[in-house]
């Protein structure tokens, strides 16, 4: 101990703690980097032991991904799904919140605590009653249908993440807008939507993201026409059980959103996922 | 004047009406239905005849049933393990890296990509590299000197490798929050202990892990509640199997209803799910509004 100085020691602490962090960050990223790059190599490569870890790249996965079978189909429909659930979801939330931000009425407190215990419902248990509620009113496997179930369990959380930004908003502004004869509907949308813009990419982000991933309810609500990219990816598991290489490069193309999520918008990620518990 | 404070007092209803309308269609009627037909027997391959009152036949059935008490010992293991382990490494994360570690929102940055990935592509990623013949992590064992691991097919060993891929998903969730909950700390009470003579570790339990354990609370409650909640993973990676070691409780659900068929069983077992993930969220809301007071 003697033989180091207080500032030696501190030297010591901070490269343990930069080793520290870059392991922690090692184990975080390899999964992801070995996805990727099996994704990248040829048959061959993929499954020589001891691995290749340097290899020559090649989309030849890809290309079979893409141009074989039906991917551009299930491309759409996970795309076309996802941007309505948010679409919707955000628009509904924002106008929801606003009201259970703003006004007071009776029954305001069941709807805020019914709010969060929807939350929290797993889509497994929705998975038989709407499957049997969609085959009656006969709109199983559209894809609307699926957006649709995806529109109701974001909504609880947007709810929730807009109004805690809505209520950050100072009142005077919307009051100040009130005597100007603006409505309700105007100042919201004038006043309040400009405000709550990163609220919004929060709320946006998050519903994509859980409709773009979704797995148990487009596998039981969709057919072969209607079925999103996380169905597909898992069939083909199933089915032929080595083609590790088309299977790892569409859950690389699965995984792109969430990157791209990561690297632009880590701040409102941040938020979203911690407020729940830090905030609000 | 008088149309001015109709319009006032419907607008509420007006704004929140869009929201109630899809919240009551698809999550409250749905959840009705599904308590309703818990009481119920029904095939899923004869569905277009009627369902059969059998009252409470359905529990009294899971209770009996060998293969739920299985699945419920292997959620309560799953769950126990994933939640200890992540709250214990991701705060111990968090207290190493809290303060001036120039980079440490680059790093922050990266340890939200684990959580950001879909559960469907983990599980693909986790049974690449559990592979017995070219997975990585038997590779990594044996250039070690071991014996080859059947991280997916010894039923000793599934449900751990399940564990494993569910604390790399979700620690860097405990992780941010812990990181945010201990930026929180007033500096000036962390400096007063300081002055008043207190080592590291005396900051730490009488400062530091105090005014953080509300929102360490409250963090463990939400992933208990996602790890009761968790399947997708799981059903990717073993499909409950070899044999019932890994089934949980929500899969076992799918699997009664989409496999056995009977929508009537596997609604009774959603009940039970439910209940439990309402007393927890109860539990995770009484235990916010008290921070919110304090």
């Amino acid at each position: 101990m003697s033989l180091l100085t207080m500032k030696g020691r501190k030297n010591l602490a901070t490269v343990l703690r930069y080793l520290f962090i870059i392991i922690f960050a090692l184990v975080a990223l390899f999964p992801i980097y070995e996805m990727v790059t099996t994704s990248l190599k040829n048959e061959v490569d993929a499954f020589t032991i001891p691995p290749k870890w340097i290899f020559q790249p090649t989309l030849s996965n890809y290309k079979a991904v893409l141009f074989e079978g039906k991917f551009f189909t299930y491309f759409a429909n996970s795309i076309i799904v996802a941007i309505t659930a948010t679409v919707v979801s955000v628009a509904a939330g924002a106008l929801g919140a606003y009201s259970l931000a703003r006004f007071r009425f009776t029954g305001k407190k069941l709807v805020v605590l019914g709010t969060l215990l929807m939350r929290m419902v797993p889509p497994v248990i929705l998975v038989v009653p709407i499957f049997l509620l969609y085959s009656r009113l006969g709109i199983t496997n559209a894809r609307m249908s699926l957006a649709l179930v995806y529109i109701a369990l974001n909504l609880p959380f947007n709810i929730w993440v807009l109004r805690t930004f809505i209520m950050e908003v100072p009142k005077e502004l919307e009051e100040s807008a009130h005597i100007d004869g603006c409505s309700h509907m105007m100042t919201f949308r004038k006043i309040v939507l400009p405000l709550i813009a990163p609220g919004i990419s929060v709320a946006s982000i998050f519903t994509f993201r859980i409709s773009w991933n979704e797995f148990i309810l487009s596998l039981v609500l969709t057919n072969r026409n209607t079925r999103t990219l996380p169905v597909a990816v898992s069939l083909f598991l199933t089915d032929t059980g080595t083609e590790w290489g088309k299977i790892t490069a569409i859950a690389t193309i699965i995984a792109i959103p969430a990157f791209i999520f990561t690297f632009t918008a880590a701040k409102s990620l941040i938020m979203g996922l911690t407020a729940g518990a830090v905030k609000g | 004047m008088n149309s001015q404070s109709i319009r006032e007092k419907s607008s509420p209803l007006l704004f929140l009406l869009p929201s109630l309308l899809i919240m009551a269609f698809i999550l409250l009627v749905p959840i009705l239905m599904g308590l309703r037909l818990s009481f119920f027997e029904w095939l899923l391959r004869n569905v277009s005849q009627k369902p059969i009152f059998i009252g409470l036949r359905n529990y009294i059935e899971l209770i009996k049933s060998e293969n739920f008490r299985t699945s419920v010992t292997v959620t309560i293991r799953f769950v126990l393990s994933v939640v200890i382990i992540e709250i214990v490494v991701g705060l111990v994360l968090a207290l190493l890296l809290e303060s001036g570690l120039k980079g440490l929102r680059f790093f922050r940055t990266l340890f939200v990509l684990p959580i950001m990935v879909a559960p469907v592509v983990v599980g693909v990623m986790w049974r690449f590299m559990y592979n017995p013949s070219y997975g990585k992590f038997n590779y990594f064992i044996t250039s070690l000197g071991f014996e080859p691991v059947g991280w997916l097919s010894n039923p000793d060993i599934a449900l751990t490798s399940v564990i494993i891929a569910d604390v790399w998903q979700w620690t860097p969730f405990v992780f941010l929050l812990a990181l945010a909950a201990l930026q929180g700390v007033p500096k000036d009470l962390s400096d007063a202990a300081v002055v008043d003579g207190a080592n590291y570790m005396q900051k730490l339990l009488r400062v530091k892990l105090p005014y953080i354990a509300s929102i360490l609370g409250v963090t463990a409650i939400l992933r208990l509640i996602d790890a009761f909640r968790s399947l997708v993973v799981i059903f990717n990676l073993t499909y409950g199997g070899p044999g019932v070691s890994t089934e949980v409780m929500s899969l076992h659900l799918y699997k009664s209803a989409f496999v056995s068929q009977r929508l009537g069983l596997a609604s009774a077992i959603a009940v039970l799910l439910l209940m439990l993930i309402v007393m927890l969220s109860l539990a995770l809301i009484i235990s916010n509004l008290k921070n919110k007071e304090n």
